[in-house]
């Protein structure tokens, strides 16, 4: 990546909410798609004397997100107050945490252009998310079902350099969380926000330039062409010699660019102290140790044991495992099959790109584990070739019907029988005595065009394996 | 000690109006209070944990359930504008 001569440095907080049934402070529900208001009550609207008490699910997801995230987990957090007004914010501050976060120092990993890259994440805090407003121009309408539902902020170091490296590490961290279950990770419906700190400064300088936040941008894509886009109009200013302010930026995908939403310079000072509604939050090693044996198998880890067990090459691997379900699915395929090469082979590319086309999720694929398993099988058992076998996978994808049920009705059985392919062979040699004098002469590119011949008179149903053997045996003139 | 215009800037922080004539007066209490705190920072508290909170009962987590104890109408009843079940309030942008 070029960059005019600069260095960009950008820095990623994730708000994940948590897949409780509770808020973080109070039992109203976390339904997304609740009535205006229904899920409210006098903690979650900031009712004078209402008390907070804390959500233990919220607590334990948290500290597995931060064991899978690296971090180390610290026995004793605290919650803290962030003061600011906003009429989302029905208490005049927001319940967060602030210098004792409940995890950090932890870092995560992924493959980007066949790169290992190791990104640090400085902390992951616990807070609650606020309400929704509608601005309707004379005024604003409020509606408090979001206020306080959970929140994990994780934050990363100032350790990423591309627009690229920043959308792939967020998306890393989405796979971790939907792994967990501890977040449906859906950008659109805001269960996931990311918020990117962008700066640039010439290569080798030692200090950061002025950072600026770009808030509120709801697709990886987006990540990728907000920061970018940012980049390019630091490196701008700086060149012509403008100061870059500090303020929050918005991104506009229609228009592709950042526009300003507010300047920083008046610094918000939020006043953070401890909240003294809510003791400290004491987790013990035992407890740790509990959640930590409780973990699944994270992505990367799965990756490393499909290398190992099923021989995929890595890139493979992590194709497979970028989503649990389809690493599910995989692994299902690779063992009823016993052929795990040929079940990667299938995902990889039919039912990937089938997936991708209809715009299916692989938990709606109309062709189940089972099926590609048989229809592998069948390969592996000659009794249909690979190339018919994309024939029966693609019926099989558009009616859900068997594949041996396929195979019957088209009659789509592989020709193996060695005297019918030997006979339409010599049939097709004789008919073309000067391709097969070019072949003896050292032309020997017209073999496919035998090949092609024999498959067309057999309407593609003889064994393509016999077909070379044979017809390499014949041209051979033996 | 802290000044007028500090005083002024925190009053804008907190959304609170204030006489000009005011500014003055709270300057002068505020920084009281800051110099009595100040006393304080003279203590020697090396080796000394900071205290979060003064008792050192257990904290108290409650299970993730979900309940409605109070309907959106009741909870909207008292907002002195509403539209629908919607806390109405000033333009915020």
């Amino acid at each position: 990546m070029d960059f005019r001569g600069y260095e960009p440095v950008i820095g990623l907080e994730i708000h994940a909410q948590l897949k409780t049934q509770s808020k973080m402070f109070c039992s109203d529900s976390t339904k997304f798609d609740a009535l205006d208001n229904e899920n409210t009550s006098p903690v979650s609207v900031g009712m004078p004397g209402a008390l907070p008490v804390i959500n233990k699910k919220a607590v334990e997801m948290s500290i597995q997100a931060g064991l899978a995230l690296g971090c180390q987990i610290r026995h004793k957090s605290v919650f803290a107050r962030k003061n600011y007004f906003y009429p989302d914010l029905p208490k005049g501050y927001q319940i967060s945490q602030y210098d004792q976060p409940l995890c950090e120092h932890g870092k995560i990993q992924f493959v980007l252009d066949n790169e290992v890259k190791t990104i640090s994440i400085t902390r992951a805090h616990m807070e609650e998310d606020a309400g929704q407003s509608q601005h309707i121009g004379e005024y604003t309408l409020i509606n408090y079902n979001r206020s306080g539902v959970p929140l994990l902020e994780i934050v990363s170091g100032p350790d990423l350099r591309t627009a690229k490296e920043a959308a792939e590490y967020a998306r890393t961290v989405r796979q971790i969380l939907r792994y967990l279950d501890v977040c449906d990770g859906n950008l659109e419906e805001g269960s996931l926000r990311c918020d990117c700190n962008v700066s640039v400064r010439k290569i080798g300088a030692p200090e950061f330039g002025t950072k600026v936040e770009i808030k509120n941008i709801n697709s990886f894509r987006f990540i990728e062409k907000a920061i970018e886009f940012e980049i390019d109009r630091q490196i701008d200013m700086v060149e012509q010699g403008q100061k870059i302010s500090q303020e929050t930026r918005l991104f506009d995908p229609d228009k592709n660019q950042t526009i300003s939403m507010r300047s920083k310079e008046n610094a918000q000072e939020y006043r953070y102290f401890p909240d003294p509604d809510l003791l400290p939050v004491i987790v013990t090693d035992e407890e740790i140790q509990r959640l930590k044996s409780l973990l699944p198998e994270l992505p990367v880890q799965r990756a490393q044991r499909f290398i190992k067990e099923f021989q995929l090459p890595e890139y493979d691997a992590l194709i497979l495992t970028a989503e649990k379900e389809l690493a599910d699915y995989f692994e299902k395929t690779a063992l009823q099959s016993k052929n795990a090469k040929a079940a990667s082979n299938w995902i990889m590319t039919e039912l990937l790109r089938e997936l991708k086309q209809t715009e299916k999720h692989i938990s709606q694929s109309p062709v189940s584990e089972a099926t590609l398993s048989e229809l592998i099988g069948m390969i592996d058992q000659n009794i249909i070739s690979g190339k018919m076998a994309k024939s029966v996978f693609s019926e099989c994808w558009k009616t859900g019907k068997s594949p041996a049920q396929i195979v019957k009705e088209h009659n789509w059985v592989q020709i193996t029988d060695t005297n019918a392919i030997e006979k339409v062979i010599e049939d097709i040699l004789a008919q073309n005595p000067s391709q097969v004098a070019d072949f003896r002469g050292g032309r020997t590119k017209v073999f496919g065009f035998f090949v092609g011949l024999a498959m067309k008179a057999t309407k593609g149903q003889a064994s393509p394996d016999l077909v070379n053997q044979i017809l390499t045996i014949k041209l051979s003139g033996q | 000690m802290i000044t007028e215009d500090e005083i002024k800037k925190i009053a804008k922080l907190a959304k609170l109006s204030m006489p000009e004539n005011e500014s003055k007066e709270f300057a002068e209490q505020l920084s009281g209070a800051l110099k009595h705190f100040e006393q304080m920072t003279k203590i020697n508290t090396d080796g000394i944990e900071p205290l979060v909170t003064p008792t050192q009962i257990e904290h108290f987590l409650r299970p993730d359930q979900a309940v409605q104890e109070i309907s959106a109408d009741k909870m909207v009843e008292n907002a002195p504008e509403k539209i629908g079940n919607l806390f109405k309030v000033p333009p915020v942008v």
